[in-house]
């Protein structure tokens, strides 16, 4: 079974996030930039698969040079290698122009199942499986939270807010999980010495074949066009509490609708 | 948190250090409180940390060890002491139960048990000491009989670590007369018949270590698992603890570390009087001074290390980094307390627990008084 896993380097969403007053983009110079959380978990089911299943695990990201760092990161837990699609074109790309280069990449790769977080922590939008399912042509099992495969079977328990829903589709597929899926391992020392050794591949726009005009910001369908600081939480409402503090209470909680 | 500047040998030991504060917050100082409140053995923690490659730093690749100098591996009981002291603990005791194989045992006894004690699926205890005394190691008086092919052994073993937890025991007793040539090394598997572990010590510290006395009654152990040569076991045990002195001077140097970052944050945070206590020198001299001793004790403790590194003697450099070390770490968990005041005195904040853990440190692998023995003697000597 051949399985490539999405990873995104992300700033550290526990770290002071920033965007870029220049450009409205996150501003990664200046956080600790990490693999997207949800990636891990994907990461760690594509490992499950491989040990269930075999086959190989290919790690793919699109970004910056540094994001090679991530890469590593993320071979040092045991996939086979990665491919890094880096271009300086590729700045300011919003999700449909992220969907465009990836689906390109994938359709090089051809996986039978492509795993990625079902969220990023910095941008959050959760399209991006399903914009890459519908430019290949196949299906898209998103949000799971349990994962099956038998044969050519996939099924999937999707996560929703009062429980879970089974969908089941065929090889490829498109499958995005959340962080309740699994526990993802740590790396071994071992895995870091290897990690180092693993291939990884860079791809240029020109090798995809995608064109710089249709990427980056002059393809960008979507953009920040302004963004301001989050103004200082405000002081909370006090109860005194003068004979009739519960019946305020509760007023405030069912005006705030928390009840 | 202040960090620490670490010079590394190599770009691995880098990485190594990196994966080491990676396991050491996501991992042990998340689970710390929950499990030394409850005393409970961390075993599963343990074993992450075997797949992560922490359980078998110093031992040959070939059995599955990481090959690191020592000077790398104490930085890493350090890094997981700062944060769980008995987890730190329970990696150099065991890395301590894995010597006598690695460097006594014969090519058969390391391929055979090697790969699962470094990768931390057998988990290993040190059985020297007895109740009559552990200071005076060259009397003990536990003996193993051999009768055919095996060895029966008899006697009381006091103050094991992971008794009760460990799947293998390293078990010095008497084969021979009397005095320190007649002393034997083996190693009793935890199923071993007429192997009884005691009921568990109840510690002033390091809560989630289970120690307890290991009783051995006409105990039977194949003599294939005698490592080492009958009348060696004294020498394999005082070159493990050699050895096990630089792993409690890591522990002692963490330990310490983490009472100061934490006590450092509290100073910066608390106010008095309208400014942060931190910018009284009465409480800033206290934590400079802390700062100050335990980067002395880093620093012999790595002296120490090198040379174990470079093959030179380092058995008294250990003893120092050892008593230096601990009694250091006696020192300045003492004042964290103190920087904490009343707050420090309650189990709301870690520097109650290291305060109480520090004090083993001052007695196990060689009470501090052992240690000024063997630097006395040694200086006698010149």
């Amino acid at each position: 079974m051949k399985i490539v896993v999405l990873v995104k380097q992300v700033p550290d969403s526990g770290a002071e996030r920033n965007l870029r007053p220049d450009d409205n983009t996150v501003d990664r110079s200046s956080a600790n930039n990490v693999i997207n959380e949800m990636d891990e978990y994907a990461i760690e089911e594509a490992l499950r698969l491989q040990e269930a299943h075999g086959g190989e695990v290919t790690i793919l990201t699109m970004g910056p040079e540094r994001a090679s760092e991530s890469i590593r990161k993320a071979l040092s837990m045991g996939p086979d290698g990665a491919v890094h699609v880096l271009d300086n074109a590729l700045s300011g790309t919003d999700a449909l122009g992220t969907s465009r280069v990836l689906a390109a990449a994938l359709q090089r790769i051809n996986p039978d199942v492509v795993l990625c977080g079902a969220e990023s922590t910095d941008a959050g939008g959760q399209v991006l499986p399903h914009m890459l399912a519908e430019r290949l042509g196949i299906a898209a099992l998103t949000g799971a939270r349990k994962l099956t495969v038998e044969g050519s079977q996939l099924t999937i328990e999707r996560q929703t807010e009062e429980g879970y829903e089974v969908v089941t589709a065929a090889t490829p597929a498109v499958v995005s999980v959340w962080d309740t899926i699994n526990e993802p391992r740590y790396p071994s020392f071992k895995g870091i010495m290897a990690a180092k050794k693993k291939p990884v591949e860079t791809l240029s726009l020109a090798d995809l074949g995608v064109s710089a005009e249709q990427v980056g910001w002059t393809g960008a369908l979507t953009g920040v066009a302004s963004h301001s600081k989050r103004p200082p939480r405000s002081a909370g409402q006090k109860v005194a509490d003068s004979g009739e503090g519960g019946v305020q209470l509760v007023e405030f909680l069912t005006n705030e609708k928390f009840v | 948190m202040a960090s620490v500047v670490r010079m590394l040998p190599t770009p691995e030991a880098h990485d190594l250090i990196d994966l080491t504060y990676e396991l050491a917050d996501k991992e042990l100082a998340m689970k710390v409180d929950e499990f030394e409140g409850r005393g409970e053995f961390p075993r599963e923690i343990i074993r992450t940390l075997g797949r992560s490659g922490l359980l078998g730093l110093p031992y040959p690749a070939e059995y599955g060890g990481a090959e690191q100098p020592y000077e790398v591996y104490l930085q890493v009981l350090e890094i997981l002491a700062s944060r769980w002291a008995a987890v730190a603990e329970a990696i150099s005791v065991h890395t301590l139960a894995c010597y006598p194989v690695a460097h006594h045992g014969t090519p058969e006894q390391r391929q055979r048990w090697l790969p699962e004690m470094l990768g931390g699926e057998l988990l290993g205890a040190y059985c020297l000491s007895e109740p009559a005394g552990g200071s005076d190691a060259a009397n003990l008086s536990t003996r193993a009989v051999k009768d055919r092919d095996r060895y029966f052994v008899n006697g009381t073993k006091a103050w094991i670590t992971h008794a009760g937890v460990a799947d293998f025991y390293n078990v010095f007793a008497r084969t021979g007369g009397p005095g320190p040539k007649g002393i034997s090394c083996l190693l009793a598997p935890s199923d071993t018949a007429g192997l009884h572990v005691q009921a568990r010590e109840r510690t002033m510290g390091l809560k989630s270590s289970p120690v307890a006395q290991v009783s051995f009654d006409d105990a039977a152990v194949p003599e294939d698992r005698l490592v080492g040569q009958e009348g060696e076991g004294f020498r394999i045990a005082m070159g493990a603890l050699d050895s096990g002195r630089l792993g409690i001077a890591a522990c002692a140097v963490g330990l310490a570390q983490g009472a100061l970052d934490y006590a450092t944050a509290y100073a910066k945070d608390r106010t008095q009087f309208g400014q942060a206590i931190i910018d009284f020198q009465a409480v800033a001299f206290m934590l400079a001074d802390a700062d100050t001793q335990i980067s002395a004790a880093r620093a012999l403790m790595l002296h120490a290390a090198r040379l174990r590194d470079h093959g030179h003697p380092y058995s008294i450099e250990a003893a120092k980094a050892k008593l230096f070390a601990s009694d250091m770490a006696m020192k300045v968990t003492t004042d964290m307390v103190q920087v904490l005041g009343g707050a420090g005195y309650v189990a709301d904040h870690p520097v109650e627990r290291y305060f109480r853990e520090a004090k083993v440190l001052q007695i196990v692998e060689g009470t501090n008084q052992i240690q000024r023995l063997v630097i006395g003697r040694s200086l006698a000597k010149d």
